[in-house]
């Protein structure tokens, strides 16, 4: 057993050294009937090689979106990530250090928290951010809570165009909680009235942008409608790449931002572990769930990070903690933080840019399929197309054909009517000019 | 205040200092090449941006660079040994990297048409397999994202079931040894927390948890073994008291490495257990996650699992997605997508590898290496709690009396002699508490040369010498910092400075 160093002899020597007969002595506070006797009922230890046979023939199994055409969305995005990213958070040091409690010891993790923290503020246009959340759904849900212990206020409206998963999640956290979640039916036909939901008992409104659907808008007329009747404005982010080209939520006046960063530097892996990013005003700091590292000096009087604010933190608050979040994305946010340092603000801006362009010229191409209409008008790198037929049938059919043309709107909405022709298309820098000629061929043959 | 490095450049040799990315900005630089953006329409509406967002340019080489030179500020399992008691830091192999890096794993979107993620189902249902068997509980919910996220996952999934019977209970019991995430759970989940007392033994106080027990309870949360790094010898009867008031006996199962392969959680009484996949089946912790907390669960709470699930039929694998598709009873959803699928192909990785043999004989070095620990080093530390420990030993400040130097003192000491420090002053149980966490995959030599420090530290500290305690570390790439200025006045990012 590989992992295991210690020999037979050295058991016997620690043993002798313990004063214990045996290592079942070490056992003798658990209740005789509740200790095996022998092994459970389970495959013996295998070789390095066994292992990575059978986990290579279980991989095989999949058709992953990475090896085909792949058109798919809905708050998991294929995006390029540079070989550094990858190679630099595999080392040790990153990879199998723990929570930076020394800090000390911690500094490379601390400083790039540091330096992840200002990145998720700059791009979210927000003042602060803290140092991740699990991923973008669970950090939507937070910032519901967030926004009930700022405003003392038990109603929150979220926007039917908000993410299915997001308003599920939100749901879930706030139902044991005395919230209640106001939530209009989506609708992809016209925009939203949030602004009449909002009364007196109403801690937050939540919108996404883009929106699931696709659509862009602006907020600020809405972040207005909130702050004159004493609520927050949230805004969701699930494509973070979104903000090298739009406008960001802070500059529409938003409260707190909650978005999903597997976007940069990580991969899709089935849609987990992936980064959740939150930001917001600085007033509102000491209420924001998670870690956060601060800037100090040590007795030497040189620069150096902390984890600080900690008494918002269960550990030391326990039931009256803003948040009962502990570990934390540590590692997608270092893997976050590098691509993005790569990129830079040109790249950033670059990338964005060709996201956008590629959609565009998609939606273009497709939008002249006969019976295939581009639902929305305006949108960043992911769109509405309504098909002449259900969609799942014909993602189904050019899946087959090892194409994947993008997700079905009625699998994310399965008990909304009139979805059942919606798909969702996303477009990144990826997806090549043959990809793009394989699904416009394959919708063509499919939709006919 | 003492000088910096009496260097030039304020490098220490090796230790070489780094500035921030936003300090080292160049305008218009970039290490990622890509075309040109294709002119066209702009479908953007009104919204474009306008502006710099502020993120600095650097080139390939300096990128690497900046990241390389912050890794080597940071210790790590791979570096040396790292005990501390309830975190498990244990090896961290890289087979497991490699398998979660196969195209076919990590490159699979959350929504493709399930034909062509059989595979990506396959390997959730054999680690929820390995899982359920190792704990002997019939039912586990994959998707939470962590262990904090679990213990939620769980207590909501005790409410649905209270619920479900029609039975609205309030309260939630956590001993006062408890991790601080139990009781935020709880409140998390709309309970009021009543905590529970230790008895002289560093277990749970029988007598007062059966006069907290009444019909108004929903849970009593346990880690076991304890925080203490003790088993909880009467677990049967607290299990017995537990559900005779019609309650459920949730366990924090942070500290599973201790009996794994050896004791089924089920065994003891336990409805509703999360397993931190990245403590007992060694997924790296990545500086602070991402960690990942499924929970297992008794028969008569598995219809109220969240969704997604996976469901095994004739036909392959599906996933339930939705309530509004489920036969069972789930509460909701709790996290985006399928739970931390990365993190399931590492654990599952690291079971097979083991196997059902290898898992036990981890536990059995666990406890051996904790009680060598304990045994070497019980008469130059203080034991509050005699006995055989378990994974973890536990030792109190009492050694450190008169001597001027404090627990936090002494670990700082460790720092400069290679070793990540113990935790320190928890469990709250005990007064300054040392709680050491050597885990199996330290070989003796480690083990000895650890004891030899300790032993050799605690010789410092009674013969006087306080003041190099309060200056340790001296050797690190930075010295004690200022955490109550950091939190006085909060910086938390970075601005460009005034012109």
């Amino acid at each position: 057993m590989r992992y295991l160093p210690l020999t037979g002899d050295e058991r016997r020597q620690m043993l002798a050294t313990i004063g214990a007969t045996s290592v079942d002595d070490l056992f003798r506070d658990v209740p005789a009937a509740a200790r095996l006797k022998g092994a459970v009922d389970l495959p013996p230890t295998s070789g390095e090689m066994e292992v990575e046979r059978a986990l290579s023939a279980m991989a095989a199994r999949n058709l992953p979106a990475v090896a085909a055409p792949s058109f798919l969305g809905a708050g998991a995005y294929r995006h390029f990530v540079p070989a550094a990213v990858d190679h630099l958070i595999q080392r040790g040091e990153f990879l199998t250090a723990y929570t930076p409690y020394q800090p000390e010891i911690s500094q490379g993790t601390l400083q790039y928290l540091f330096e992840f923290q200002t990145q998720v503020a700059l791009l979210t246009g927000c003042e602060v951010a803290n140092a991740s959340m699990y991923d973008g759904a669970t950090a939507c849900a937070e910032a519901v809570m967030m926004a009930g212990r700022i405003t003392k206020r038990t109603k929150a409206v979220m926007s039917g165009a908000l993410h299915p998963h997001y308003r599920a999640v939100a749901a879930t956290y706030t139902r044991f909680l005395g919230i209640t979640l106001e939530t209009p039916e989506p609708d992809w036909t016209k925009p939203e009235d949030l602004a009449g939901l909002i009364d007196g008992e109403t801690a937050c409104v939540v919108v996404q942008n883009p929106d699931f659907f696709g659509r862009l808008a602006d907020r600020k007329a809405l972040a207005d409608a909130c702050h004159a009747a004493g609520a927050l404005l949230i805004v969701v982010v699930t494509e973070v790449v979104s903000l090298g080209a739009i406008r960001s939520p802070g500059a529409m006046d938003a409260d707190i931002v909650a978005a999903e960063g597997q976007s940069l530097g990580n991969a899709l892996n089935f849609g987990g572990p992936t980064v959740g990013l939150m930001a917001t005003r600085q007033k509102f700091v000491r209420q924001l769930p998670g870690r956060l590292v601060g800037q100090t000096a040590d007795v030497d009087g040189r620069r150096g990070f902390v984890l600080t604010l900690s008494t918002r933190e269960q550990h030391i608050r326990r039931d009256k903690a803003t948040s009962n979040i502990c570990t934390n994305s540590g590692l997608c946010a270092l893997a976050f933080t590098i691509h993005l340092t790569l990129l830079g603000e040109e790249g950033f801006k670059r990338m964005a840019a060709i996201n956008h362009a590629n959609a565009v010229k998609l939606a273009e191409r497709l939008a002249g399929l006969p019976g295939v209409e581009v639902v929305n008008d305006s949108f960043f790198n992911e769109f509405t197309l309504r098909l002449p037929k259900p969609a799942v049938g014909v993602v189904e059919a050019l899946a087959a054909k090892g194409v994947f043309a993008g997700v079905p709107v009625k699998r994310l909405l399965p008990t909304v009517a009139g979805t059942e022709n919606l798909l969702l298309v996303a477009v990144t820098e990826t997806n090549a000019e043959d990809d793009m000629d394989r699904l416009t061929d394959g919708l063509k043959e499919t939709t006919r | 205040m003492s000088a910096p490095a009496p260097t030039i450049t304020g490098n220490r040799g090796l230790q070489l200092e780094e500035p921030l990315i936003f300090e080292q900005d160049s305008p218009g630089k970039t290490a990622v090449d890509l075309p040109q953006p294709a002119q066209g329409r702009d479908r953007l509406g009104s919204l474009g941006r306008e502006g710099r967002i502020g993120l600095p340019g650097l080139s390939e080489p300096e990128v690497v660079r900046h990241y390389l030179r912050l890794s080597q500020k940071n210790y790590s399992i791979d570096a040396g040994m790292y005990p501390l008691g309830s975190c498990t830091m244990k090896h961290n192999p890289r087979l497991n990297e490699k398998m979660a890096r196969l195209p076919g794993f990590a490159g699979v979107h959350p929504l493709q048409p399930i034909s062509t993620v059989q595979g990506a189902l396959e390997l959730i249902g054999a680690t929820g397999h390995w899982l359920s068997v190792l704990t002997g509980m019939p039912a586990v919910a994959m998707s939470p994202a962590a262990g904090a996220h679990g213990e939620l996952t769980g207590l909501m999934v005790i409410r649905a079931a209270l619920e479900d019977r029609g039975d609205a209970r309030k309260r939630v019991l956590v001993p006062e040894s408890a991790h601080g995430t139990n009781p935020a759970s709880a409140a998390a989940c709309g309970y009021t927390v009543e905590s529970i007392p230790a008895n002289a033994r560093g277990r749970v106080d029988l007598a007062a948890l059966k006069a907290a027990l009444g019909p108004d309870v929903a849970a009593f949360m346990l880690t076991n073994p304890n925080t203490c790094g003790l088993f909880e010898s009467d677990i049967i009867e607290i299990a017995d008291a537990v559900h005779a008031a019609g309650a459920f006996f949730y366990c924090d199962g942070a500290n599973f490495n201790a009996i794994v392969g050896r004791v089924r959680p089920a065994d003891l009484g336990i409805d509703c257990m999360h397993i931190n996949l990245h403590k007992t089946f060694s997924t790296p912790h990545g500086g602070g996650g991402p960690g990942s907390g499924p929970v297992v669960l008794s028969a008569a709470l598995a219809p109220f699992a969240p969704v997604p699930y996976v469901v095994k039929d004739g036909k392959g694998f599906r996933l339930v997605e939705s309530v509004a598709e489920s036969e069972a009873k789930p509460f909701g959803r709790i996290k985006g997508f399928h739970g931390q699928f990365g993190m399931f192909v590492r654990a599952l990785a690291y079971m097979m590898s083991l196997g059902s043999d290898g898992l036990r004989q981890v536990a059995e070095d666990a406890v051996l290496s904790a009680n060598y620990l304990m045994a070497s080093l019980k008469d130059t530390l203080s034991v509050p709690f005699e006995g055989p420990c378990m994974h973890e030993a536990l030792f109190d400040d009492r050694f450190l009396k008169d001597t001027g130097v404090s627990t936090l003192d002494f670990a700082k000491a460790m720092i400069d002699e290679g070793f990540h420090p113990m935790t320190m002053y928890f469990p709250l149980v005990v007064h300054g508490a040392l709680l050491m966490e050597p885990t199996e995959t330290e070989s003796k030599a480690t083990l000895d040369t650890f004891i030899a420090t300790v032993r050799g530290l605690a010789e410092r500290a009674k013969g006087g010498d306080a003041e190099y305690f309060h200056a340790a570390p001296r050797l690190t790439p930075r010295r004690r910092l200022d955490e109550t200025a950091a939190a006085r006045n909060p910086i938390l990012r970075w601005s460009p400075p005034a012109i």
